[in-house]
């Protein structure tokens, strides 16, 4: 198929409610036994009879998760550099409605901050800012890679959805990697969500991953805002959408994010709220469904729930994050960030709970050697 | 005339291919054949006048996996 | 709902692809096809003349006939073959075998990717001959091969799935049909590779070496079915001692 959106058609709300419903015991046992599972299976893992065998299932991902990444757990740090947005996503605290003051980096001012989270140890940065094309521009986002790159093994992009071109040219500026939270794959849903700006156009934001992947980033990353959907819904859809990029992508490294919904600034009802035992239920259910995925938890979870998730398939997660922007190097600073951090531990304080549970932290995985000789002379 | 076949030098008296096929005692039908390397449909057998030092190539199935 | 094999907008029932090579008399080779139930039948081209007679006298005009490339050292032989097989009138099927090895007889598979790129766009139905090579297999088919045919053994030895997990990771990974051919022995090897998710088999060796050719096509035409029968219906779990409940439960802290 030339696009997910093909295979997602395949897919609709009906059957996955259809199938999950139909899920028997033996059908669970079943997808926890084989080699491989089908889309069918994982829907089976995230079914209402599925979430009778927790600790069965925990087994799987949890050995799953071993055989496929160790012991190891990959850090990262994310930048804020622009809360500007012209979007009015309305669950989201940097809502354009949302009267609060906004900051946009300069590309001075960006590579300032990040060289203090550099000088902290960090070596994985995640790039952020709101949707504003035309402020944050591709130019701009290449500007601020083009500064902070030497000092970072891994420049990561989570903006809004751009062009194969321009992804292509951010990599050439050294991203590495990109990841796009869909939010959700309700079509009707995610056009209510986001009524106006250039991110109201869902089949762009769908189809941005396979972009990516086309125009050679190296990990791609795919995510829904879980809470917005019944559960077996977008948590499917999700799911699926990496299963297709690693099948047609298979020389990039596919990641999921699997971010909750949490209060902010505005007011925004939850409608399909998530608890722990079906968020867990989540995780387990992609990773035995995708064991070589790597699957990334910020901090809107709890220094508990991720410490936990680890053993269970978890392998990226951040520490010493601010979701606001500003304020580390510069005076400019905006007062409020994107959510509500659960999770404040620094970098030290990350490594060693990650030890205390038996895992080690990676603070530099990969490096292109082709990228590096600045990177020396900086460190 | 002077012919290539399959390889091998032989001497037929003929004009066309069909003639030629004829006179090998091989069955039109079941064969495929290549006059100096292009493929001639069996249609246009007869119509294909052969000349001298031509080079012949006489394909059939057989048995294969 | 019918379970169908569609190959090239063809519709198979059989999912037993037979050979017609290396029988003792070619005069068994319409029983056998009969027996065996097949609907596509393999044949080789050769120069007229030779040691061999020609073989479509006794083969039924109701099957489709899979010419291959056999004898092509390159791809330029290969679709040398494949144009005059063409020829001959009996469709575009061709099956690409392209082998310069003639002590292992394996097959190559740049050479292969090369002659499947150039009759695909002639508008052949490509049917490769291969390694079981994931990335081979993903070449063969962004160069527009309708399925990858690869192999259980080395061809003629009939020492069956030897290739099994590599073949399991092109059913993982493919979304063309997988049709296993050459190596396989006996009907039970058939019939894994059916069970583990395989469109088809293509036997020949192994029919046309037993003391019975007729009643080993009847063999292979049931273990096919019923490896195929047994895919349908989702194979149970095997128990696995392993996942035995655990003494720390991984999920404790969200009671």
């Amino acid at each position: 198929m030339s696009s997910f959106h093909d295979l997602l058609m395949t897919w609709p709300a009906e059957r996955r409610r259809a199938v999950v419903e139909s899920i028997s015991t033996d059908q669970v046992q079943r997808a926890l036994h084989k080699d491989s599972l089908s889309p069918t299976d994982f829907l089976a893992l995230l079914s209402p009879c599925a979430a009778e065998h927790l600790e069965a299932i925990a087994q799987r991902a949890h050995a799953l998760t071993l055989q496929y990444f160790g012991h190891a757990v990959n850090l990262f740090t994310p930048l804020y550099i622009s809360d500007v947005c012209t979007t009015q996503c309305r669950y989201c605290g940097f809502n354009a409605r949302n009267q609060q003051k906004r900051t946009h980096l300069s590309p001075e001012a960006a590579a300032a901050e990040a060289k203090l989270l550099h000088d902290q140890g960090h070596r994985h940065l995640l790039l952020l800012t709101g949707d504003a094309p035309k402020l944050s521009s591709p130019a701009y986002l290449g500007e601020v890679v083009e500064r902070i790159k030497p000092l970072f093994a891994s420049v990561g992009i989570e903006v809004y959805a751009l062009t194969e071109e321009e992804y292509a040219m951010l990599v050439a500026k050294g991203v590495d990697s990109m990841t796009m939270f869909q939010e959700t794959y309700d079509p009707a849903l995610y056009a209510w969500l986001h009524p106006v700006g250039p991110k109201h156009d869902y089949r762009f934001r769908l189809d941005a991953p396979q972009r990516a992947a086309k125009a050679g980033m190296r990990s791609v990353g795919v995510g829904a805002l879980l809470g917005l959907t019944p559960f077996e819904q977008d948590t499917f859809a999700t799911g699926l959408h990496a299963w297709w990029l690693e099948r047609n992508y298979p020389g990039v490294d596919i990641g999921l994010s699997i971010p909750r919904i949490c209060p902010h600034e505005g007011s925004f009802e939850v409608q399909h709220a998530v608890d722990d035992r079906h968020f867990v239920q989540y995780v387990m259910a992609l990773r035995c469904f995708l064991p070589r995925c790597s699957i990334t938890c910020s901090t809107r979870e709890s220094a508990v729930m991720r410490d936990h998730l680890i053993p269970l398939g978890v392998t990226r997660v951040s520490a010493g994050v601010s979701t606001a922007v500003g304020g580390r190097a510069t005076q400019e600073a905006s007062p409020t960030g994107q959510f509500e951090i659960t999770d404040h531990r620094s970098l030290p304080e990350m490594i060693a709970a990650i030890r205390a549970i038996g895992y080690q932290a990676v603070i530099k995985d990969w490096e292109d050697p082709t990228a590096s000789s600045a990177a020396t002379a900086c460190a | 005339m002077h012919l290539v076949i399959n390889g091998q030098d032989q001497d037929i008296t003929c004009t066309t291919l069909a003639e030629l096929v004829s006179a090998l005692k091989l069955d039109a039908q079941r064969l495929v054949a290549e006059v100096n390397g292009t493929i001639v449909a069996r249609e246009n057998f007869g119509q294909t006048v052969l000349k001298d030092n031509d080079r012949l190539e006489l394909v059939h199935f057989v048995g294969g996996g | 709902m019918e379970d169908a094999l569609i190959l090239g907008a063809i519709t198979l029932k059989s999912r037993l692809f037979v050979g017609t090579g290396k029988y003792a008399a070619d005069s068994l080779i319409p029983e056998v096809i009969a027996a065996s139930g097949a609907q596509v039948v393999t044949v080789a081209l050769r120069r007229v003349g030779m040691q061999q007679e020609g073989v479509m006298d006794h083969i039924p005009d109701t099957v489709r006939l899979l010419p291959n490339t056999s004898g092509a050292r390159t791809a330029e032989e290969a679709v040398r073959l494949a144009r005059l097989a063409k020829a001959a009138g009996c469709g575009d099927w061709v099956k690409i075998e392209v082998i310069a090895d003639t002590r292992h007889l394996l097959p190559d598979g740049y050479e292969t990717c090369k002659a499947t790129e150039i009759l695909a766009k002639e508008g052949f139905t490509v049917l490769p001959y291969v390694n079981p090579d994931l990335y081979v297999a993903r070449s063969l088919i962004s160069a527009g091969a309708a399925c990858v045919m690869p192999l259980a053994a080395p061809i003629g030895t009939n020492r069956g799935l030897q290739t099994r997990e590599m073949i399991g990771i092109l059913l993982e990974e493919l979304d063309v049909p997988v049709i296993v051919d050459a190596g396989l022995g006996r009907p039970s090897q058939a019939c894994e590779a059916m069970e583990m998710g395989a469109a088809a088999c293509l036997v020949n060796t192994a029919i046309a070496s037993a003391d019975d050719p007729v009643a080993m096509a009847k063999a292979f035409k049931l273990a096919v079915e019923a490896g195929r029968a047994a895919y349908l219906a989702g194979p149970g779990r095997v128990q696995d001692t392993t996942l035995a409940e655990a003494s720390s439960p991984l999920t404790g802290f969200l009671q």
